[in-house]
């Protein structure tokens, strides 16, 4: 059954700030970043910043995973009169276009008219989410992992790659390609980080920081900060630009991924798995849609193996044949046609965490946002889907399908 | 990639906590008995231990002793000592627990050479002093 918000509100407005290297952000604070990319998307939208009164964030309103956001605060830098709504989904980065669903229910609910979503983050030495779940103070929890030395997200991630290699044959080749695909589509865009093309003996000679996966197969670190506007459809036309219609949106996820790799006990086959089937079944229950409907799919790409197994959970594939499929060139997007390449569905036009940014998955919204607009710089050709992911994570992981007006 | 031998992290850079929930996981491991929160009512096995039995809702814990053996069931192979950054070869192994289905621990295993390890390969508890004379299972190949 459809839907019932289906179609009912749009993001309007889209606004970031430069992406830096890690730690190179500073002296700006993580207020001031936030507060461009809110006047930023807020000036994409054709509305004045004084206008929000919503706020939906993810990641507990976490500002990287050490920085809290706080409505007030930011209320005070902007000068925002009031607010009628202030929202957050819980967890980590798996929710970031679950936020978009929560600002929908916010709108819905007439508790607000104009609510931003934003992430930005600071990775100052103290703050650096490579080794995030090792330098937490151990609690009774994270004292059954953290003494095995998986103490950044990457070690967590190897041991998942490494079930999937088990399984189903796997191979690091298709790691590396799912890098390389990706980073083709960062040569024309000036804010990326990593820009030059890859080839496969550059990705063999990286070095291996957690056997299966290299330096390369991790994301990039980046601080900065991006920022949505979503509001309602009748609201969303007097805006600037054509509305990035929110078509599904859904966060969530079963117990059997639950806390995911902070916790290991997920059985087959949601050991080998990206914890998105859920999320998955439900954005295609509210849609009547499948992965053959989209246009592009902005994968969250925190660690290359986990794009290769949400292929597989939202069933662009089936479940184990991710090897081939990333191995088939199905991932690339050809600027000469505009399309996907051998019948595949381009994944992250923007290159993604792994090449362009990572403020923890909003650029991947951003960038479903200008395809269904039809102003992406990858742009593919007649976009009307985009499919957009976050996570693999603790639950709730999300999705989100924008649909052009 | 030839990585030679895999040895557990130094158990002094080492710390845990507590509750009352996990506290007599802990207890049993200081006295070098491996065992996981089984419910007192249904016989559901679950680790770490939590409050509340996932399966029928019961508060009461029974903590058999295991055979202390078990299975890997995935792995990484690291090579930076987490907390100072030196070359230090470790693998951090997600182990099956025999006696105890369904089951798992995060641990470090040694007793091979790092690029032995291998998904199926048995393994036996090896207990390693940490940090406020608390005792961790890690594991040896069998």
């Amino acid at each position: 059954m459809a839907w019932v918000n289906q179609d009912k509100c749009a993001i309007v407005g889209v606004g970031a700030t430069d992406y830096y290297v890690r730690g190179k952000s500073w002296p700006r604070t993580i207020n001031d970043m936030a507060a461009e990319a809110i006047m930023n998307a807020c000036a994409d939208a054709g509305i004045s910043h004084k206008q929000i009164d919503g706020f939906s964030y993810y990641s507990t309103a976490g500002a990287g995973y050490l920085d809290k956001f706080d409505t007030a605060s930011l209320m005070e830098t902007l000068g925002m009169p009031h607010i009628s709504w202030s929202a957050t989904l819980t967890s980590g980065g798996g929710g970031c276009p679950g936020a978009i669903g929560l600002a929908t229910a916010g709108l819905m609910n007439e508790d607000c008219t104009y609510t931003v979503t934003l992430m930005a983050l600071q990775q100052l030495p103290q703050h650096r989410l490579g080794v995030v779940f090792g330098s937490a103070a151990p609690n009774p929890e994270n004292s059954f992992l953290q003494p095995s030395g998986l103490v950044g997200p990457g070690h967590l991630m190897s041991v998942l790659a490494r079930r999937h290699m088990h399984l189903y044959g796997t191979t690091q080749d298709a790691f590396g390609e799912v890098v390389m695909a990706t980073r083709a589509n960062t040569h024309n865009r000036p804010k990326a980080v990593r820009k030059e093309p890859l080839t496969k003996e550059q990705y063999d000679a990286s070095v291996m920081l957690a056997d299966p996966l290299r330096r390369l197969d991790f994301c990039l670190e980046t601080d900065g900060a991006v920022a949505v506007i979503t509001t309602t459809m009748d609201r969303a036309k007097d805006c600037r630009h054509k509305p990035a219609v929110v078509h599904a949106a859904a966060h969530g996820g079963q117990r059997e991924w639950g806390r995911a790799f902070a916790w290991m006990g997920m059985p087959d086959p949601h050991f080998a798995s990206s914890g998105h089937k859920f999320t998955a079944d439900r954005v295609w229950a509210q849609s009547g849609l499948s992965a053959k409907d989209m246009d592009v799919a902005l994968i969250y790409d925190h660690f290359s193996p986990m794009v290769l197994m949400q292929l597989e959970d939202y069933g662009f594939c089936e479940k184990g044949e991710g090897n081939d499929y990333v191995l088939s060139g199905k991932l690339r997007y050809d600027p000469a046609t505009g399309k996907g390449v051998n019948g595949g569905t381009p994944v992250n036009t923007h290159g993604g965490n792994l090449n362009e940014a990572y403020i923890i998955g909003m650029t991947h919204i951003v960038e479903g946002v200008e395809q269904v607009r039809g102003t992406a710089i990858n742009q593919v050709k007649d976009a009307e889907f985009a499919l957009v992911s976050g996570g693999p994570a603790s639950l709730p992981v999300s999705s989100l399908i924008l649909r052009k007006e | 990639m030839t990585y030679g031998p895999a040895r557990a992290l130094p158990g002094d850079q080492i710390r845990i906590t507590t509750n009352p929930d996990t506290e007599p996981f802990w207890q049993a491991a200081k006295e070098h008995k491996l065992t996981a929160c089984e419910c007192g009512e249904c016989g559901h096995f679950r680790m770490p231990p939590t409050a509340v039995c996932p399966e029928c809702g019961s508060r009461a814990k029974n903590w058999p002793t295991l055979p202390g053996t078990g299975t890997v069931f995935s792995y990484a192979i690291c090579n930076k000592n987490p907390k100072n950054g030196e070359d230090y070869v470790y693998v951090p192994v997600v182990v099956d627990l025999d006696g105890a289905p369904g089951t798992r621990l995060n641990a470090n295993v040694s007793g091979c050479d790092a690029e032995d390890v291998h998904i199926g390969m048995k393994v036996v508890v090896d207990w390693t002093l940490i940090q406020d004379d608390w005792v961790l299972p890690n594991f040896r190949k069998a």
